[in-house]
């Protein structure tokens, strides 16, 4: 690398200059180790889907969806301090508001407005219930509380909605049995590119659109979280009380951070309902509300990559063992989260980086690429 | 910095409007506060010039921190008012008092032990529109912690601590600052440390109100003494005289004296 440096000059400061607002003290990887590694890994997320079966792109787009909703927990919990245990509920009332809107507008203009009518409705949730929560004084494990019940909550109001009564326009909630929704199309008009179904080119489709926003949203929350505000969303996390006497607005950051991840958490509710045509109430139950927490715990609540990474790797695990037949796909989560909890409190992706550190300073300085390595396992756990 | 400060800037009729006389940085009118059936705070007009450097001592549980937390907005007074640079702040939020230019440092320690000394001076900093990085380089050469910058604040030593948290509150460049035991538990050389900062920072024309129990350390700093004693002014005046006080040594200095 030292004998090249010269003709790589230009581009190297170049590229320097893009890469700036990406880069910070708030998020791992700002080598160039680490882009080039995840060049490379976007590169194989654009082969991927001539590697495998559509039914497997198809499980595959549904985990990236769910990196959504892991992505929302890290912001506000690993960057905002809060701990919430329901941005499930936003994800579901925005899945369930897709899927309204989906059946009674089902037209490629009705579903492309109702993306983002329903990110709204989930958004506006969050804000109402953060506007209450931070401006009522409500902190810490009292936060945790009641994310959890609002989420429970929506479980047993949706769980009872079986019956005809339970209809919006000509939306039926279903109860238990859920609501199927319209084929996800995108487009203006009565017909637009299909993406839903269970027919090989809207699969592929849809599988593009969902790794693209996940790309395009990593990339923004990177710039988000090494801006001012990301900033002051750490030390809000660090030292809530120190921060005000800053002058900071602390409960209006909060709400901010609160309604950014419920924002998040909505579309990704969206991406989910709209991949399966379905949604149902187990989105607010318990089990489901774990997980986001059990993603970003395990991944590294810091780390917006590692989350996405560790999202993919479980969902996949859990999916394997599922189709193995095995009954022991929750236990292994569990025990792999007390074995992580235990061995390595700041999750995977801090060690995953410190290897590469390491591995950077004990290769020669031409083989940057190789020892970035570890870190490209996160990105590519569904392979 | 002279303590009657620059008149044409004091002639706005928000000052005539709330009352003030010119030169007050801060001033308290009948300011109490009770908890219950205590009077933590009982009556004080207390007032700070421009520019002043004023001590405020007391046997515990005088008021002294119930005082300033009253001035922060931490507290709110159950009666009584609070007028800072012309503006009437008793039922100002606590962030709005800070921008009208109040900054604080609390009796505990509260620094980002997780973040460097960088980013520890970035975060009140970056509220302000100063010019952050000679501001950032200025405030680390004057708390003597350049070499220590991208060190994490947590590894820090208690008395470089006290330093960078008196830092983190001058990058707001404030009109006032509140210090509440801003040498307690600190070596001799850490406390004459602490002396020459606020010597600097009070020469560049910062009013100061520190709440201190080491008179030695008073004497070193200070211009003029208040004494509070179960939460009223009992005394105010220069230090010599309030050190030579007999009613003052009964109530305080007693046992230091």
């Amino acid at each position: 690398m030292s004998q090249s440096t010269k003709p790589f000059g230009t581009l190297r400061s170049i590229g320097g200059r893009i890469r700036a607002p990406f880069e910070g003290p708030n998020t791992t990887g700002n080598s160039t180790a680490f882009w080039v590694v995840f060049l490379g890994a976007v590169g194989f997320l654009m082969m991927y889907p001539q590697m495998v079966n559509p039914l497997v792109l198809g499980d595959t787009t549904r985990y990236f969806a769910l990196g959504f909703l892991a992505l929302s927990l890290c912001l506000v919990w690993g960057f905002g301090g809060i701990l919430s245990f329901g941005q499930v509920a936003f994800f579901g009332v925005a899945g369930y508001a897709w899927g309204i809107i989906s059946i009674n507008f089902a037209s490629a203009t009705g579903m492309t407005l109702g993306i983002v009518g329903a990110v709204f409705i989930g958004t506006l949730f969050s804000f109402i219930l953060g506007y209450f929560m931070f401006y009522g004084g409500v902190r810490d494990v009292y936060v945790t509380i009641i994310t959890l019940v609002s989420a429970l909550v929506l479980h047993t109001f949706m769980a009872q909605t079986a019956g005809s009564q339970w209809v919006i326009g000509s939306a039926r909630l279903g109860g238990f049995n859920g609501m199927h929704s319209e084929h996800f199309e995108l487009g203006i008009g009565s017909t637009g590119i299909v993406f839903g179904g269970t027919s090989p080119d809207p699969i592929l489709r849809y599988y593009y659109f969902v790794v693209a926003l996940l790309i395009v949203t990593y990339l923004a929350l990177r710039v988000l979280v090494n801006s001012s505000f990301g900033m002051t969303m750490v030390a809000i996390r660090e030292d809530e009380d120190r921060t005000a006497t800053f002058g900071y607005n602390v409960p209006f950051v909060k709400l901010v951070i609160f309604t950014i991840g419920g924002a998040l958490a909505s579309l990704g509710g969206v991406l989910y309902t709209a991949w399966g045509s379905y949604i149902s109430p187990s989105v607010f139950a318990i089990t489901f509300a774990a997980l986001p927490v059990v993603w970003v715990s395990i991944g590294g609540r810091e780390s917006l990559i590692g989350v996405v990474g560790a999202t993919v790797a479980i969902e996949w695990m859990q999916d394997s063992l599922a189709g193995t037949g095995s009954e022991w796909a929750m236990v292994i989560v569990g025990g792999l989260l007390v074995f992580v909890i235990l061995v390595m409190p700041a999750g995977v992706a801090p060690q995953i980086e410190r290897a590469g550190k390491w591995l950077l300073e004990k290769l020669p300085p031409h083989s940057d690429q190789q020892a970035g390595e570890p870190t490209s396992k996160q990105t590519r756990g569904d392979d | 910095m002279s303590s009657t400060g620059d008149p044409t800037v004091r002639e706005s009729p928000a000052v005539a409007a709330t009352g003030p006389a010119k030169d007050e940085l801060l001033a308290t009118d009948g300011l109490t506060k009770k908890f219950g059936g205590l009077t933590a705070v009982d009556t004080v007009d207390f007032t700070v010039e421009e520019g002043e450097l004023r001590c405020l001592i007391g046997p515990n549980g005088a008021g002294k921190s119930t005082l300033l937390e009253l001035i922060t907005g931490q507290l709110s007074p159950t009666e009584g008012n609070i007028y800072f640079d012309g503006i009437e702040l008793t039922d100002r939020k606590s962030h709005e008092r800070i921008d009208a230019g109040i900054s604080v440092k609390f009796q505990s320690p509260h620094i980002y032990e997780a973040l460097t000394v960088r980013q520890n001076l970035k975060v009140p900093l970056q509220r302000t529109d100063r010019e952050t990085e000679t501001v950032l380089q200025r405030t680390l050469e004057q708390i003597d912690l350049v070499e220590q910058a991208d060190e994490s604040a947590g590894d820090l030593s208690h008395g470089q601590q006290q330093r960078l948290e008196i830092g983190m509150a001058t990058t707001l460049d404030p009109k006032l600052m509140l210090l509440d035991e801003p040498v307690a538990g600190m070596s001799i050389e850490e406390t004459n440390e602490i002396a020459d900062l606020i010597h600097t920072l009070h020469d560049d024309g910062m009013a100061f109100v520190v709440v201190e129990h080491d008179m030695d350390f008073v004497r070193e700093i200070s211009e003029r003494v208040t004494v509070l004693n179960q939460g009223e002014i009992f005394r105010q005046g220069p230090i010599d005289e309030i050190e030579n006080d007999d009613a003052v040594r009964r109530i305080y200095l007693g046992e230091n004296a």
